[in-house]
């Protein structure tokens, strides 16, 4: 399966070049461009871990797929997304996020169903890859 | 027109008859509205022969203080603070025989936080006013004073997102179609396909309740059945508009704790279940952490036809204080009437935190929203893919695309259709922040998205000559460059 979080999952994967583009965009709208990185795709795990801190003070892309390209070395294997975090008055959260690299081998999801009473159903989304410890899914280390 | 004063004052004001409204205290050209009066904008069409100051006093006394005569009992009160004043008129540009007349209210005249109270008293009585041949409430203005005593949006845009956890780009939705007929089962299974296939949302219709084909349990089961399993199969989060309209709160109250139960993100209710109803429901999503869609049923009735009736964007500014967080609010380019300018008013009324005055959008007033919640604005009637370059550039990020037909007619199937949407939309989105003229290039965009999409290839083929290109029938009266004398 193909996991289709983010912005651009249904476009082709972004070349560099691309992914520039977009990164350039969000710093020319004054947003801090934000690098995390994950080996739980669960569409609920919000907090993913963090490349370091949002780059608030870059203003060239470059400087961002540098980074890009480090974190690409240590966790190739995982998902990776850039987010664009804009601190104005009202907003205060992310405006735009894509994923920026996927595992190899993307296993999915079991829907696990619950029967309770009535004919109600608990649904649990369960990652197959979570099934193995932290650092070790998608074939690490 | 717009001259001295005319209001008797002192005894003679109080002698039993029958006085004209102007001569009552209601028509007060000096008067300058204070910061925390409500200010109301109508579009007055008096009888033949009745002096327009006249037909405007009176709107301004029928919805305030005064009734037919004279009455001695005003002297027990602060009469002259409560009656609403008329303080400007003008003649409607290029429409001969109607008037706009500006009215200001005292604050004290409302109860805080009820929608049901505001209008009791703006478009009760004074719309079935005999002197007038049709009255229209064109927009209002409303003092924080008054918008801080409402609650907002349950969610708000902002929260909405990190939820879903959808950036960057407008949300996509569809209708299941056929609106009626469909089991639970039938039902569930569009469902699941449009959310596989790429949407965001599936919605409920808005006379989708608990019919003889399908009871309302039937659906909310089917219905979580298949967003779930959309969920599981692409990792995104999904959700569907479970419509909880019925016939008493009672009723609506179950069936939405029984969506909660299930554990669905949103709910839905129709414009019809009147304000107060709204506003509870408003309460109950934000104590709930759900999100409230509005489907605006019947609305047409009365916003449509520009000399009678309540403009949609006084509806718009209504909802935002009653809380709803989602409202259809035109396509421009769709089935349904919407121009473009005025469209474009009621967008910015559902999502910025300050309005200035844009009469060439139909915006009267400068509006401060003082941090309420901005509501997602939603599209839906008549829209595809091929038009993703229009719809971006006409209603920007902030929005939930619903195609309905443009979903499930897929040639191909629901989840093609879904997909074709899904890719039509990214591909906008990443060449306008590339930097692309994506309105013009637009057509050209698609096209190249399609050469690794058959389905959207398919949808472009389909209904590369569908338009609906009609004169609107409610659109600004001043053009951009005008002003009004004030």
């Amino acid at each position: 399966m193909r996991v289709t979080q983010g912005a651009f999952s249904f476009l082709p994967d972004l070349t560099d070049e691309q992914i520039s583009a977009q990164v350039q965009y969000c710093l020319g709208k004054g947003w801090a461009v934000n690098i995390e990185f994950t080996d739980d795709p669960h569409p609920r795990n919000t907090f993913w871990e963090m490349w370091g801190l949002p780059m608030f003070d870059l203003r060239d892309a470059a400087g961002v797929l540098m980074e890009l390209n480090e974190c690409r070395k240590v966790y190739g294997n995982s998902y990776i997304r850039m987010s664009a975090f804009d601190s104005s008055p009202g907003w205060e959260s992310v405006r735009l996020s894509f994923l920026v690299n996927r595992p190899k081998d993307e296993p999915g999801f079991r829907l696990e169903r619950h029967e309770v009473e009535g004919r109600n159903i608990r649904y649990t989304t369960k990652s197959y890859a979570t099934d193995r410890p932290e650092g070790i899914r998608y074939g690490g280390k | 027109m717009n001259d001295l004063s005319m209001t008797i004052r002192g005894k003679d004001r109080y002698k039993s008859g029958v006085m004209e409204y102007k001569k009552m205290g209601y028509w007060e050209p000096d008067y300058e509205p204070k910061d925390i009066d409500i200010i109301a904008l109508f579009r007055v069409t008096p009888q033949d022969g009745v002096d327009p100051i006249e037909a405007s006093a009176a709107v301004a006394g029928e919805s305030s203080t005064a009734t037919w005569t004279v009455v001695w009992t005003d002297r027990l009160t602060a009469a002259e603070k409560y009656r609403a004043k008329c303080y400007h008129v003008d003649p409607v540009p290029n429409s001969p025989g109607q008037y706009f007349a500006y009215i200001a209210y005292d604050l004290d005249l409302f109860e805080n936080g009820s929608i049901a109270n505001l209008s009791a008293s703006i478009i009760g009585n004074v719309f079935g006013f005999k002197p007038l041949k049709a009255l229209r409430l064109e927009d209002m203005r409303l003092p924080v004073a008054y918008v801080k005593t409402f609650q907002g949006p349950a969610t708000g845009i902002v929260v909405e997102r990190e939820r879903m956890d959808k950036f960057g780009r407008p949300l996509l939705g569809a209708t299941v179609k056929p609106k009626l007929g469909l089991s639970g089962r039938n039902y569930g299974r569009v469902v699941y396909e449009a959310l596989k296939g790429g949407l965001d949302f599936t919605k409920d219709d808005e006379n989708i309740n608990s019919q003889p084909f399908m009871h309302w349990r039937e659906r909310f089961l089917y219905c979580m059945e298949a967003v779930n399993k959309a969920q599981a199969a692409t990792g995104e989060i999904k959700g569907t508009y479970l419509n909880v309209t019925a016939g008493t709160m009672e009723d609506m109250y179950e069936r939405a704790e029984f969506a909660k139960q299930l554990g669905s993100v949103v709910i839905m209710i129709d414009l019809v279940i009147g304000y107060t109803a709204i506003q509870s429901m408003a309460k109950w999503a934000r104590r709930n952490d759900m999100i409230l869609h509005l489907h605006r049923a019947g609305h047409s009735t009365y916003t449509r036809q520009r000399n009678h009736g309540v403009s949609f964007r006084v509806i718009a500014k209504w909802m935002r204080l009653a809380g709803v967080d989602h409202i259809h609010a035109g396509t421009v380019v769709g089935k349904l009437e919407g121009d473009p300018a005025t469209t474009r008013g009621y967008y910015d009324i559902c999502r910025e935190d300050h309005n200035p005055m844009r009469l060439e959008h139909g915006v009267f007033f400068e509006q401060n929203w003082a941090s309420l919640n901005k509501m997602m604005p939603v599209a839906s009637g008549g829209i595809h893919a091929g038009q993703m370059h229009q719809l971006l550039d006409h209603l920007g990020e902030d929005v939930v695309l619903q195609f309905g037909g443009g979903t499930i007619g897929h040639p191909m199937g629901i989840q093609a259709g879904a997909t074709a949407n899904r890719v039509a939309l990214e591909a906008m989105i990443l060449a306008r922040n590339e930097g692309r003229d994506y309105l013009h290039e637009g057509p050209e965009i698609l096209a190249r998205a399609a050469q690794t999409c058959t389905p959207l290839k398919a949808a472009l083929e389909v209904w590369k000559d569908v338009t609906f290109n009609y004169e609107s029938t409610d659109m600004p009266d001043y053009a951009p460059t005008a002003s009004v004398s004030m």
